[in-house]
């Protein structure tokens, strides 16, 4: 089979799945609609990791082809096409192989859910989705696959469709990605506009040439192109991958079944907005005001978002904050120009976060589908294998030395050390705090959760039992990357040649440089990595954990009562939401009614058109009594007339 | 061969001659009158066919002529032809029309060979407004089209249809007086009502201004652009479903064609010289209409403002091209502007067809369009509801569907006109998500309403095949939009260069 074939089919037969499995969901077995979508996307993972080692071991070419032209018009030749390089073969390879892992699981988890083959359906048409965003060679596609992965979060968010929270999650969501895609389609316009073409390789190749062409777009200040080219397609990438401002959906997606949680809002579609600034690293490398955006934005998330995962109490919920937190790490990456370690940290994240949520699912459907926290307890001895793995990644996650995630933010850490680029100064200190408060929010989970007293009512304790092997098949193979796929891959992917001519790093931006020097071997950066701060500091978030939700377990009460106000910030979410309701939901319902009732009824109805229906009206009312029938009234105007003619002319 | 066939004529009359057949086989028989519709309706397609199969794209000057004297003395002729630009709309009114017969098959108790009559007379009309040449004859079929949509309206409409149906006839009948002025004034500068002839006319500009204000008012109701759209809301409450579809998937068009073969080519200098006026209006269509789309009770009203809002992108495609030359940096675009308003025309045609078909669907089985009496219909019509979020989204401008093609040509080309032009009319991707998706929530999704909703009727085969086929008609476009616009590039390439050289004489 040559390349391009292997590519098609890699795309297309979890179409092909998703497609028979959807619009046969009404009538085929359950089992049949699950191979159906599962042998689907076994192939297309099978595939995608024998791209992956090609790409990876063996040097493979990279593959630039249009596929089919979608239109030519004015010079501008849009089409649909597949670029993979080694940024693309560990994209699909990661896409596929979680899609994968969470098709398995879905087995057991929607095992008695009456949506059954539509889930599947879904599924597997969201790994078609994602697949064609990262396999895209321009921009049209992937807005496809990007608005298409939006499409798909949608219909899966909702998918309880009876409940109220679901449906109106999906649609904040679908709206909220809207808000970025409006950014995001200026750029495109922008890219179209002054590169003349949308496909990538044109327009990297071309980008120097602007770098010094500006446009101006209020009254004399004038913004660089590229800037305003960056900025905007970051504002996508802003919705897409749930940045502050923009974050506010993410949370709420979880009304979503937890398979989903896990593939799409956490492990792939989410970070669409990483690849993207990635792939796009030759425009971004030309201007330091958007880096410094990226770079500014992204520290806040990975922060403050992290701060409210400590006061949730709904387990998916402190794991989706874990994950706005964990995708502004990824973004602190790409802000100082590390996007070599923002992709590392994806991978690793992929991993370790779907098993998070996976496992979170097994823990979930042992409590008979309740996901409040404080009624669970001590669930390692009904549950062993759900625990080891949720520790590991939890391990993972906090960035215990050895485990995938060190490697991946230790890499970030060191890299914004490194940056001079402004706002660096800040995003050290958020990130280096952030990980204190993503060791403090894991643990505390996982202490709740796992250990300590159990406080589910004596019909949930006396089924709690571990789940079937579908489920903790998945978590298994997802728990041997979440340990080992940092130290494997950190050497190729941050320090060797594989991104070479695929991200483009200027070198006075290089901050990977330096890590690249000091590198001698996994062993010595596990050690080294012992005596920074950032180890104590998960250590001491891991240990205040221990301390306040094991040892006196009283006292979190205490520090809330205490912290009341500040509790009451983290618990409101910074009034993000209740703002975003008011102002723009609010608001624009309010000014809707003002035009349609003030505008249309009022003054184009009511005056104009009626308004002239009725002077009309008016008008031909007293005309009438002119007519009245009489012949003396009419001998009368006669006679009077004639005597004023007769005046007038005498 | 075929081409020398009056193909033109063909699908102009045989519906009218068929509507007539229909009309006299009388309402005693009811399946004779459909099936006989439903055969001259099809027919009436095949016959439309090969002016897209037999099309010659590099082709300039106008194709399937047809020329004869028709009043001589004024110089009037019975003078058809189609190029790039019309082919496809009346490609668009063939294939809307079957579907609309096949929609009120057996909702149409009442007078149904009449209904169907109506229909098709219609269709044969709408036809010969895209294909005349001559000024005189296109005004004829422009009036003729107000008759038989004023019945549908006025005989199977809803409770307030006679205030819908005088406010819709005085609105598009008053703006159209005007052009029969404009037309008259040329034709005693010309000699005839040749509109390619008023093409070529060299005109001052306090002509041109005139002209193109008189066109205007008739092209601005038709579309309708704000503010003299408030008639469209009326007339598609009112509206039978597929008085509505036709209104919304065709009628509508003619204002937008009316400016590509009559306002831009005419009179291109006062087309420059008030393009400010014509993209204001657009973006205001754009920005406020949506914003009244948010607040609607009524769900075809809801729809009907979302039209005039998507309708706003193509009058902003087509009269962005002036500033867009005007722009050094612009890297060309005004071709890309042009084709998307075409290409928005024609897939709004798909849409919003597909978006009265199920509100149609919904109104057939409760009897309401207020979206407060739905809620959860997903329970008792799953398919339903499948068509209906995918029509959803394809409104809200998905990619991969025909919703947004159009829209993405017409922002990146306004983009190279204005920053904020094309900021504004980018904001439809938020507000049209917002209307589109908040009305299927109320209606589509959560628990069943109301005893009614939950005991509705999933779709019959009738409605399946109908949603279905233009489901497709919308991927298709959405996937491969090159073979529309490959039809369409010559002409408006040559639309272009005729309005981008000044018509001043002198």
């Amino acid at each position: 089979m040559d390349m391009k074939s292997i590519y098609l089919t890699i795309v297309l037969l979890p179409l092909l799945g998703a497609l028979i499995a959807g619009l046969t969901c009404r009538v085929i077995p359950r089992a049949l609609a699950h191979w159906i979508t599962i042998s689907s996307v076994a192939l297309s993972c099978g595939l995608s990791l024998y791209v992956g080692k090609l790409f990876l071991l063996d040097h493979q070419e990279v593959f630039n082809q249009t596929i089919y032209t979608w239109m030519v018009v004015d010079g501008l030749h849009l089409q649909v096409g597949f670029l993979v390089d080694t940024l693309t073969a560990v994209m699909i390879s990661v896409v596929t192989f979680v899609s994968l892992m969470v098709h398995i699981y879905t087995i057991g988890y929607m095992s008695h859910d009456e949506g059954y083959q539509r889930f599947f359906s879904y599924i597997a048409l969201f790994t078609f989705a994602m697949l064609m965003l990262v396999m895209s060679n321009n921009f049209l596609q992937l807005f496809f696959g990007w608005e298409a992965v939006g499409l798909v979060s949608y219909l899966l968010i909702g998918f309880y469709v009876k409940r109220e929270s679901a449906i109106f999650a999906n649609m904040k969501a679908f709206i909220v990605n809207r808000v970025g895609d409006f950014g995001f389609i200026l750029g495109i316009a922008a890219v179209a506009m002054y590169f003349g073409s949308l496909d990538y390789v044109e327009v990297f190749n071309k980008a120097p040439q602007l770098s010094d062409t500006s446009l101006s777009i209020m009254g004399d200040g004038s913004w660089s192109v590229l800037t305003v080219i960056c900025i905007l397609l970051f504002v996508g990438a802003m919705g897409k991958s749930a940045q502050v401002p923009l974050h506010v959906w993410l949370p709420d997606s979880m009304e979503g079944p937890t398979p989903i949680s896990a593939l799409i809002h956490a492990a792939t579609m989410v970070t669409a907005g990483i690849f993207m600034v990635a792939r796009m690293s030759p425009l971004y490398e030309l201007s330091p005001t958007a880096l410094s955006f990226v770079l500014i934005i992204g520290a806040t998330t990975a922060f403050f978002m992290g701060l409210i995962g400590i006061v949730q109490n709904d387990i998916k919920r402190v794991i989706a904050y874990s994950t706005l937190s964990q995708l502004g790490y990824m973004v602190v990456a790409l802000g100082v120009s590390a996007y070599a370690a923002g992709i590392f940290h994806l991978m690793t994240h992929a991993f370790f976060k779907a098993l998070l949520f996976l496992a979170a699912g097994s823990v979930i459907i042992g409590m008979h589908h309740d996901q409040d926290i404080r009624n669970m307890g001590n669930i390692r001895k009904y549950m062993p294998i759900t625990y080891v793995t949720f520790l590991i990644g939890t391990l993972a996650l906090i960035g215990f030395p050895g485990f995938a995630g060190f490697f991946s933010k230790d890499a970030i850490i060191s890299a914004v050390h490194a940056s001079s680029l402004a706002g660096s100064g800040y995003a050290y200190w958020m990130v280096l705090a952030g990980v204190f408060v993503t060791a403090l929010y894991s643990f505390r989970l996982f202490f709740i959760v796992f250990h300590g007293k159990e406080r589910m009512d004596d019909h949930t304790r006396e089924h709690l039992k571990e789940s079937p092997w579908v489920v903790t098949l998945p978590l298994i193979l997802l728990a041997i990357p979440s340990i080992f796929i940092g130290a494997l891959a950190i050497e190729p992917l941050l320090f060797g040649p594989l991104f070479e001519g695929v991200i483009k790093v200027l070198p006075q931006h290089d901050v990977l440089e330096t890590l690249r020097e000091e590198f001698h071997g996994i062993g010595a950066f596990v050690l080294h990595g012992m005596m920074e701060p950032p180890f104590w500091l998960a250590m001491g978030g891991l240990f205040t954990a221990w301390f306040v939700y094991m040892k006196k377990p009283q006292m979190s009460e205490d520090i809330k009562q205490r912290l009341l106000p500040l509790y009451n910030i983290l618990d409101n979410k910074y009034g993000f939401d209740d703002f975003n309701q008011k102002l723009f939901a609010g608001g624009s319902r309010a000014l809707g009614s003002l035009l349609w009732k003030g505008g249309d009824v009022v003054l184009i109805d009511g005056l104009a058109v009626n308004g002239s229906a009725k002077s009309i009206g008016w008008f031909s009312s007293i005309l009438r009594h002119i007519q009245t029938g009489y012949l003396y009234h009419y001998a009368m105007v006669m006679i009077v007339a004639l005597l004023a003619l007769l005046f007038w002319f005498v | 061969m075929l081409a020398d066939l009056p193909l033109l004529s063909f699908t102009i009359w045989t519906p009218i001659i068929g509507g007539f057949l229909v009309l006299m086989s009388g309402d005693k028989t009811p399946n004779v009158s459909r099936w006989l519709a439903l055969f001259v309706a099809v027919l009436t397609f095949v016959i439309s066919l090969p002016l897209y199969s037999d099309f010659d794209s590099q082709q300039v000057a106008m194709q399937f002529v047809e020329r004869a004297s028709w009043i001589s003395q004024f110089n009037i002729e019975y003078y058809l032809g189609v190029d790039g630009i019309s082919m496809p709309l009346i490609l668009l009114t063939t294939f809307i029309t079957i579907l609309v017969l096949i929609a009120g098959w057996e909702v149409i108790q009442s007078k149904p060979s009449q209904y169907m009559a109506a229909f098709l007379i219609m269709e044969g009309i709408m036809v010969g407004v895209f294909s005349a040449l001559d000024g005189v004859l296109f005004y004829v079929f422009w009036e003729a089209m107000l008759i038989p949509m004023f019945l549908i309206i006025g005989i199977w409409g809803g409770p307030n249809r006679v205030y819908a149906t005088i406010k819709f006839f005085l609105y598009t009948f008053l703006g159209s007086v005007l052009m029969l002025v404009a037309l008259i004034y040329m034709y005693y500068q010309s000699g005839s009502f040749d509109v390619l002839g008023f093409q070529r006319m060299p005109l001052n500009m306090t002509e041109q201004v005139l002209i193109f204000l008189a066109f205007l008012l008739a092209f601005a109701v038709k579309v309708p652009m704000w503010p003299v759209h408030t008639w469209l809301p009326d007339a598609h409450v009112e509206a039978p479903t597929g008085g509505s579809v036709i209104l919304a998937a065709i009628m509508l068009k003619i204002g937008g064609y009316g400016f590509l073969r009559f306002s831009l080519p005419i009179t291109p200098d006062a087309s420059r010289e008030l393009d400010w006026l014509m993209i204001s209006l657009s973006l205001v269509a754009v920005v406020y209409i949506g914003f009244v789309a948010l607040v609607q009770k009524d769900m075809k009203k809801l729809i009907a403002y979302s039209s005039i809002s998507h309708m706003g992108f193509v009058t902003l495609g087509f009269f962005t091209v002036f500033m867009i030359a005007a722009n050094s940096q612009a890297n060309g675009g005004e071709l890309l502007g042009m084709s998307g308003g075409m290409v928005q025309m024609v897939s709004h045609g798909f849409i919003s067809a597909a978006m009265f078909l199920c509100v149609g669907v919904m109104y057939d089985r409760l009897h309401s369009r207020m979206i407060k009496d739905y809620g959860g219909v997903v329970n008792s019509m799953p398919i339903f509801a499948a068509f209906f979020v995918f029509f959803a989204m394809a409104n809200a401008g998905l990619p991969g569907t025909s919703g947004f093609v159009g829209e993405f040509m017409v922002i990146i080309a306004s983009f190279r006109a204005d920053i904020w032009f094309a900021v504004l009319a980018a904001t439809t991707l938020i507000i049209g998500a917002a209307y589109t998706l908040w009305m299927v929530k109320r209606v589509v999704f959560g628990e069943a309403g109301n005893e009614a909703v939950a005991t509705m009727k999933d779709l019959n085969k009738r409605e399946v095949l109908v949603l279905s086929t233009l489901l497709f008609a919308v991927l298709a476009l959405g996937l491969s939009p090159a073979p529309l616009i490959d039809v369409m590039n010559t002409s408006i390439e040559n639309l272009l260069s005729h309005i981008v050289i000044s018509k001043i004489p002198g």
